[in-house]
């Protein structure tokens, strides 16, 4: 049950994860423009990256 | 500029490290003190992932394309979250069965099919030995660039062979691969000494290259935003900014996909993340640890990129060595030394675990499978285990040599990057058969055969062709224009499909044909038995535990236990077979050689021997000594847990076809008793009605008489008139009667039930029946024992029963000499009372039939008796109202006894 849930989740995030780095979604990022002297696509393609692994981490942590 | 000596005794001392660490590692092995066993050293590991492609290429990409490099590590990202639900499954499958490589995996999915496995193996080989050249080229360029700033990638083409930094490093690489991966045969395939190694190797590389990139960052220019608003400054490079300016989105997508398929089907990761995993939940740890490993190597690249453009601006210096170029450059051999290092751990790291995976793939899946083929294994010599060690040290130097070769001949015209991608989409092509197979029982053999030629044949054409126009090789107009300048078979625009990137267009074609061929073959194909067990047991890994039985089942043979442990010395060594022996089962390892061997031993040696041959091989080399009953599908079906759900649906079925019938036989039942109370009611109303003319027929008679003549003198009138009365009153009695049945049986009468006393109620309906017996002179005898419990009852209503039943006793008592006894009892919670006489009796099969309304006893044709046919009926129907029991049984010629009970009082104690 909690590892049907567990399975479920990360399948999800999988899926949420290839959508927002890819077409359309990527391409609202995809400006020229400057945020925190990054352009904007590098900064989103790295924020989504390391919020990703955050909530892999969080859903696989042992309780 | 750093001497040549300090390079070479860096690389040395480096490559003496790594040595001592591995050495370390399998010495900690053997003490069973694991250095690896956990999930920090397993992510470590992984990063293998990160090649000198990674090191080198990723900035050379990023410098003409902006994050276009990127998806090669987003991939990784996607596929790291479903590791847990993929991963783990394939972890234990391959730990259950012994699975050591992929080719290995997909030949035992497929029904332990040698010929998959070998096709598998030979395309690994084919696609990965330019990405081996790669690492070889990375190694090459980086020394002599460390050594001179201005040599190039181009210069070190004109390098004798045996100058070559290249061939060096490639035989050392192979002495490595050969002391720390193939030192004994053994059943699991693990190396725990390299994995250490390599875990340090990637600590190495991340370490130099974020060095490096700290450095340019802040040491060069003055943070992220400082490169960035430079490079703002110069129209040319903003470009990279955006992707839309550079690759596009569809490259993008492709590029990702491709990544997240090798990097689960690489045989190098292959090797570090199922074979040399120690324990399942290691995995719970790496799938973050791992990709926050790939995000810090990958944050500095764009810095690099962008820094190395601005500082040598374009076209001057290959953005490939930017890395090592910009510390040089800038006069800084410490830090570039460091970054040499880095590269060569980079580079070293994939091409040692790439050689041992490929070598346990040619020698389990190749090699073997050859040798069993030509000569049989027992006429071969005599320790095959040497053998097989033997064949993949070759493979080892093999591979290296044939990396080192295709270096010098082709790669100098692509870059990183280019190699990369078609090794990739190599492996790519072994995804549907992977895939599919874990999920889907229904691929067979034959199509994931048909789907990887389809696959690889295409790729090879549309991407590996195209490679061959750009070294020279063949015109460089076949990309294009198509070959005879057939535009419709372009390799880059197959059909005039135009627009993709070379890359995502091979990616398109080759999948699409790999599946389309998978699925449409193995829709089309029949699999074998083994076949379908393997299918089932692999699908179903995770949700279940092993098929019980299915080992046993699959091999129906017999073997001595001589024979299988002579084969298993062929591979293991006497000593070797001795040992596993023993661990199966001690008794058995001293049964006489001669004595045959059971079911569960002969599958024990075949998964020892897959450990160290492959599942293919050992299942062969096991028939070879056992003399084996043909299969049929009729046990295999019986084995599967198809087949057990099968019957598990049916025998549910069954059971609800049994509720149903149950249910239909109780609605049934329902209707008929509906029915006869129908039925009963009918008669009961004719009954009546019958019952209610006789009685108005003789009162209309005889007022008629006494109508049609009015001069009756008052004599006759009397005699008239006195039945009119009699009848009158015996339709008033019917009717109560009537009424008070229907009553009693609505459930309407009302009850005053309380204690009584039951002398009571029989001196009062014995005193009420005195005239009655009197007239037909009856004698009574009444036997009510002092001190009987009170009953829980109505005392008129139980006066009436008695009333009832002593009136049937009087009527029917022998005429001349009648006797009517009356006789009361305790019985446990009951007190019990009979009313006997001494009349004929009631007939045997009437006994029941008396308690039904309207049924009289005795002859009614002859001598009418005076009772309306509802005494009993409603005498019965009250006893049952109070909780006893009214009955009627016969003594043999001496009359009837009625009966009844009821309970005794609860606020009597007992």
């Amino acid at each position: 049950m909690d590892e049907d849930r567990t399975s479920t989740r990360l399948v999800v995030l999988a899926v949420v994860g290839f959508a927002l780095f890819n077409y359309p979604l990527l391409r609202i990022a995809d400006v020229p423009v400057i945020v925190l002297g990054v352009p904007l696509v590098w900064l989103y393609v790295f924020v989504v990256w390391g919020l990703l692994i955050v909530l892999v981490a969080l859903t696989l942590r042992k309780h | 500029m750093v001497d040549t000596w300090v390079v070479v005794a860096a690389s040395v001392g480096y490559l003496a490290l790594l040595f001592a660490i591995a050495y370390y590692g399998d010495r900690r092995a053997a003490a069973g003190r694991s250095i690896i066993s956990n999930g920090y050293i397993y992510a470590l590991s992984i990063a293998v992932y990160a090649t000198s492609w990674t090191y080198y290429g990723s900035v050379g990409s990023a410098a003409t394309g902006g994050i276009a490099w990127l998806p090669i590590y987003l991939g990784p990202m996607v596929v790291v979250t479903l590791w847990w639900v993929v991963l783990r499954k394939i972890i234990r499958i391959c730990k259950r069965d012994r699975i050591t490589s992929l080719a290995d995996f997909v030949s035992a999915r497929y029904g332990k099919s040698r010929m998959l496995g070998g096709l598998f193996t030979v395309v690994a080989v084919l696609g990965l030995v330019p990405y081996i050249a790669l690492q070889l080229k990375a190694i090459s360029t980086t020394f002599a660039i460390v050594r001179s700033p201005q040599a190039s990638a181009a210069s070190t083409s004109g390098v004798p062979v045996l100058e070559d930094t290249a061939l060096y490093a490639a035989l050392a690489l192979a002495a490595f691969t050969i002391v720390f991966g193939t030192r004994h045969l053994d059943a699991t395939e693990r190396h725990e000494g390299m994995v250490a190694a390599i875990a340090f190797e990637s600590l190495v590389k991340l370490v130099a290259f974020l060095a490096v990139g700290a450095w340019v960052t802040w040491g060069l220019f003055d943070g992220f935003s400082d490169i960035v608003a430079q490079a703002a400054a110069r129209p040319d490079l903003e470009d990279l900014f955006t992707l839309d300016t550079t690759t596009g989105y569809g490259s993008f997508f492709w590029l990702m996909v491709l990544s997240m398929l090798a990097f689960l089907l690489l045989p190098r990761q292959w090797q570090v993340t199922v074979v040399e995993n120690v324990d399942e939940d290691h995995v719970r740890t790496a799938a973050w640890l791992f990709p926050v490993y790939l995000l810090l190597i990958n944050v500095f690249v764009l810095p690099i990129a962008l820094g190395g453009l601005l500082v040598f601006g374009e076209g001057t210096v290959d953005a490939d060595t930017f890395v090592l170029a910009l510390p040089m450059a800038d006069g800084r051999p410490v830090l570039a030394l460091v970054v040499f290092l880095g590269g060569l751990s980079a580079a070293t790291g994939m091409v040692i675990v790439e050689t041992i995976a490929l070598a346990t793939m040619v020698s389990n899946s190749l090699v073997v499978p050859l040798l069993l083929r030509r000569r049989g294994p027992l006429r071969g010599p005599h320790d095959l285990g040497r053998l097989v060690l033997m064949a993949r040290r070759v493979t080892i130097v093999g591979l290296l040599l044939l990396g080192f070769v295709y270096f010098r001949v082709a790669t100098d015209a692509m870059g990183l990057v280019q190699i990369g991608l078609i090794s990739f989409a190599a492996v790519a092509q072994f995804a549907p058969a992977v895939l599919l197979g874990l999920y889907w029982k229904g691929a067979t053999r034959d199509g994931a055969l048909a789907g990887l030629l389809a696959g690889v044949a295409t790729w090879a054409y549309t991407l590996l062709l195209p490679s061959f126009s750009e070294s020279g090789w063949l015109p460089s107009s076949i990309p294009e224009e198509g070959p005879f300048g057939l535009r419709l078979l372009a390799p880059h625009a197959m059909l005039g499909l135009e627009g993709m990137d070379p890359v995502g267009h091979a990616m398109f074609w080759s999948m699409l044909v790999n599946v389309g061929a998978l699925v449409a073959v193995s829709l089309t194909t029949r699999p074998g038995p083994v076949e379908r067990v393997q299918a089932a047991v692999f699908v179903d890994a995770l949700h279940r535990p092993p098929v019980p039985g299915r080992d046993t089942a699959l091999r129906r043979g017999s073997a001595t236990v001589g024979a299988l442990s002579g084969l298993l010395e062929r591979f293991v060594g006497p000593d070797g077979a001795r040992r596993a022996l023993a661990t199966y089962d001690t008794a058995e390892a001293d049964v006489a050689p001669s004595s045959p061997a059971d079911v569960a031993l002969i599958h024990h040696v075949e998964s020892l021997l897959a450990g160290a041959v492959g599942s293919a091989s050992a299942r062969a080399l096991v028939s070879s000594v056992t003399s084996e009953e043909p299969l049929g599908i009729n046990e295999v079906m019986e084995i599967l847990d198809e087949a057990s759900q099968v019957r598990a649906y049916s025998r549910a079925l069954e059971g609800q076809s049994r509720e149903l019938e149950r249910t239909t036989a109780e609605l049934r039942a329902a209707n008929e008793q509906l029915r006869e109370l129908d039925r009963l009611k009918d008669d009961f109303v004719s009954t009546v009605t019958h019952e209610l003319r006789t009685p108005l027929t003789s009162i209309r008679a005889f007022s008629e008489i006494l109508l049609d003549n009015p001069d009756l003198d008052t004599e006759e009138r009397q005699r008239f008139l006195r039945p009119i009365v009699e009848e009158t009153e015996r339709l008033t009695r019917l009717i109560n009667q009537v009424l008070d049945l229907a009553r009693l049986e609505a459930g309407a009468a009302e009850w005053q039930v309380r204690a009584v006393d039951v002398a009571a109620v029989v001196s009062a309906s014995t005193t009420s029946t005195e005239q009655l017996r009197r007239e037909r002179g009856v004698t009574l005898e009444v036997e009510v024992p002092e001190g009987l419990p009170l009953v829980s009852a109505d005392f008129d209503r139980v006066v009436q029963v008695m009333v009832n039943l002593l009136g049937n006793a009087v009527k029917f008592a022998d005429p001349a000499h009648g006797r009517v006894r009356v006789t009361a009892a305790r019985d446990r919670d009951e007190v019990r009372v009979d009313v006997q006489d001494n009349g004929p009796g009631v007939p045997e099969e009437d006994l029941d039939a008396i308690f039904d309304k309207f049924r009289q006893g005795g002859d009614t044709h002859r001598d009418r008796p005076a009772g309306t046919g509802l005494g009993l009926p409603i005498s019965r129907e009250i006893i049952d109202h109070l909780g006893g029991r009214l009955w009627a049984e016969r003594l043999a010629g001496r009359g009837a006894t009625f009966s009844f009970t009821l309970p005794v009082a609860r606020t009597e104690t007992p």
